[in-house]
């Protein structure tokens, strides 16, 4: 996704002349050198300071400039908190965060480098806008939103690297705060944001042998988030499972169950998220997310109880 | 004295070359970053720090890895002095391991969670200035790395630091002078000078090749001062493998098969 972000925003920054890249001594920036290049004074390395990266960035957008400040997800929104929550959400600036590498992603970083509940963090700052795309074809459209006029700062969370593409002829198009259905299905809805999106076509494919079909939906924007198009997927959806490589507390999680219970929504709701604890064990990403019991057996067989 | 360096100089050879085996395992490793502070964390375990009594752990003093990124300089130490058993380094960053790239408070050794930039010198102050408190005879020793000199947190707790009088703190900083987008040198020119800055903040500063067993080990006995001490170490990044000396690419990178036996056949040279 990094190369996407890099490339869509190299394209947006040919026409658009207030577009800024921030970043703060990270290798994976080294995509950005093309921009960098190109445009030496509207690129700024701050070096290992975050609090500097999102201060200048919001200067910058006060006169005028669109600044995109990008490192690993801890250190965008950890770090620099206050600058975020004063210096832009306060003042309301445009100015986008780019977190990479989120969740579970850096899997054998250890603790340090997992930002395993941001989206909780970011989404309790009021203006903040939170969007986590599923796949490069979604972070292209997302990017070019964020690079328009808006006036609102924006937290985006995005893979790192060698993601697959999951939108299809089926999908429907990229709006921003809508749910987005991304595989049409009848039986069951899943609810999901980021790149584990490929867990939900994993589950997809094993429950359709047993007749069951399977809706996938990105829920690319967490904040605001789409209440009118929940309370479709409540309407025609007995069963929602919902997938997050993320907390169990402040993410999807925690919106649609707040949001089925002041609709009375009936029906039965799953979710997958990452324990409120914090992951003190290394390997591939799945490794984690296995102890935090996000396999795709798991989740598929929990299905299959469920609509048994 | 001679003695002490001959067996330095073996020792860390043999962590370069342990750290590249593990390195054919296992990409995650900042090997480069490592490189640069064996010398210097060698010669703090076994030079510096003063050895345990029956009422430590294992060593009198404390050592902390700021630059967690760097620790499996730290890893091959306490391996070898037999704090870390062979198993920890034998599953590293695997679904079986306690090891991951960055220390974790708790492991054997291990007295902080580091990984974070910046967040060194916190820690360093709060635990000297506790030891004063408690009375207990003891010294911080510090590793940072230059580009946590990037990081307000790290200047800050600097000052309050010299505020404090810890004389019991002892901060080597790891310059290599390369960082993960760059030459620091050519990013960030106004970095330097760096010495005259961390006077400034009230810290008694010198400076030595960072490589060099005798330069470190004499580097705290002369001390003119009773401030907290800084010792900026000169050093090359990914010292003894030429390829990975001071080439940014390599900050993450590990080495393929073919880069490894040339690696492995440099090392003996240094
Ligand atoms: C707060 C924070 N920001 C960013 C990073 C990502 N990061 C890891 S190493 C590094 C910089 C490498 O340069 P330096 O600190 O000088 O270490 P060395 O060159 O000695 O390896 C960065 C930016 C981090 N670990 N922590």
């Amino acid at each position: 996704m990094r190369n996407k972000l890099a490339d869509v925003i190299y394209k947006l920054g040919l026409k658009n002349k207030k577009i800024c890249v921030l970043v703060a001594d990270i290798s994976p920036a080294g995509s950005m050198e093309k921009f960098r290049k190109k445009f030496p004074n509207r690129f700024i390395n701050t070096g290992v300071a975050e609090q500097s990266m999102v201060g200048i960035a919001a200067g910058m957008a006060l006169r005028g400039l669109k600044p995109f400040c990008y490192t690993i997800a801890t250190f965008a929104l950890y770090r620099p908190f206050e600058m975020i929550r004063v210096d832009l959400c306060y003042q309301n600036l445009p100015v986008t965060i780019v977190g990479m590498g989120p969740g579970t992603t850096y899997s054998t970083l250890g603790g340090t480098h997992l930002a395993q509940e941001d989206i909780s963090v970011a989404r309790s700052v009021p203006n903040m806008d939170i969007i986590a795309p599923c796949d490069p074809d979604e972070l292209s459209d997302v990017v070019e939103f964020c690079s328009k006029k808006r006036n609102r700062p924006t937290y985006l969370r995005i893979g790192k690297a060698g993601e697959e593409t999951f939108i299809n002829k089926q999908s429907e198009k990229w709006k921003f705060g809508k749910i987005r259905l991304i595989k049409p299905g009848k039986d069951v809805c899943i609810l999901t944001f980021g790149p584990i999106i490929r867990k939900a076509f994993e589950i997809s494919k094993k429950l359709e042998k047993k007749n069951l079909s399977i809706e996938i939906n990105s829920c690319h924007t967490l904040k605001p988030f789409d209440l009118n198009g929940l309370k479709k997927k409540f309407k025609k959806f007995k069963s929602i499972i919902l997938i997050e490589d993320h907390s169990e507390i402040g993410g999807l999680n925690e919106i649609v169950k707040s949001k089925a219970y002041e609709q009375s929504y009936l029906g039965k709701i799953l979710n997958f998220s990452l324990k409120d604890k914090f992951i003190h064990c290394y390997g591939d990403q799945d490794d984690l997310l296995s102890k935090h019991g996000l396999t795709t057996d798991i989740i598929y067989k929990e299905i299959l109880n469920l609509t048994k | 004295m001679k003695r002490f360096i001959k067996e330095s100089k073996n020792r860390c050879l043999n962590y370069r070359k342990r750290i590249l085996d593990i390195s054919q395992k296992v990409r995650a490793i900042h090997a480069a970053g490592a490189f640069s502070v064996i010398e210097l964390v060698d010669c703090i375990y076994y030079g510096l720090m003063r050895k345990k009594t029956k009422k430590h752990k294992y060593f009198r003093d404390t050592f902390l890895m700021s630059k967690g990124h760097g620790c499996m300089a730290q890893y091959v130490v306490l391996e070898n002095l037999g704090i870390m058993a062979k198993k920890y380094l034998e599953n590293y960053c695997t679904k079986n391991g306690k090891l991951g790239s960055h220390p974790d408070y708790g492991l054997p050794g291990i007295e902080a969670s580091t990984g974070s930039l910046g967040h060194g010198m916190g820690l360093a102050v709060g635990m000297a200035h506790a030891d004063k408190i408690n009375k207990i005879n003891r010294k911080l020793f510090l590793v940072i790395s230059d580009g946590e000199l990037q990081e307000g947190s790290t200047w800050e707790n600097m000052m309050m630091a010299a505020n404090l009088n810890l004389n019991n703190l002892i901060c080597f900083v790891d310059h290599n002078g390369s960082q993960s987008f760059g030459i620091t040198k050519k990013t960030h020119p106004k970095f330097y000078p760096m010495n005259k800055k961390i006077l400034s903040f009230g810290w008694e500063c010198v400076e030595i090749d960072g490589h060099n067993t005798k330069e470190i080990l004499n580097s705290i006995k002369k001390r003119k001062t009773k401030k907290p001490l800084m010792i900026v170490a000169n050093t090359i990044k990914g010292k003894g493998v030429s390829f990975m000396e001071n080439k940014p690419i390599w900050h993450y990178r590990s080495p393929n098969s073919k880069e490894y036996d040339i690696a492995i056949k440099e090392l003996k040279h240094i």
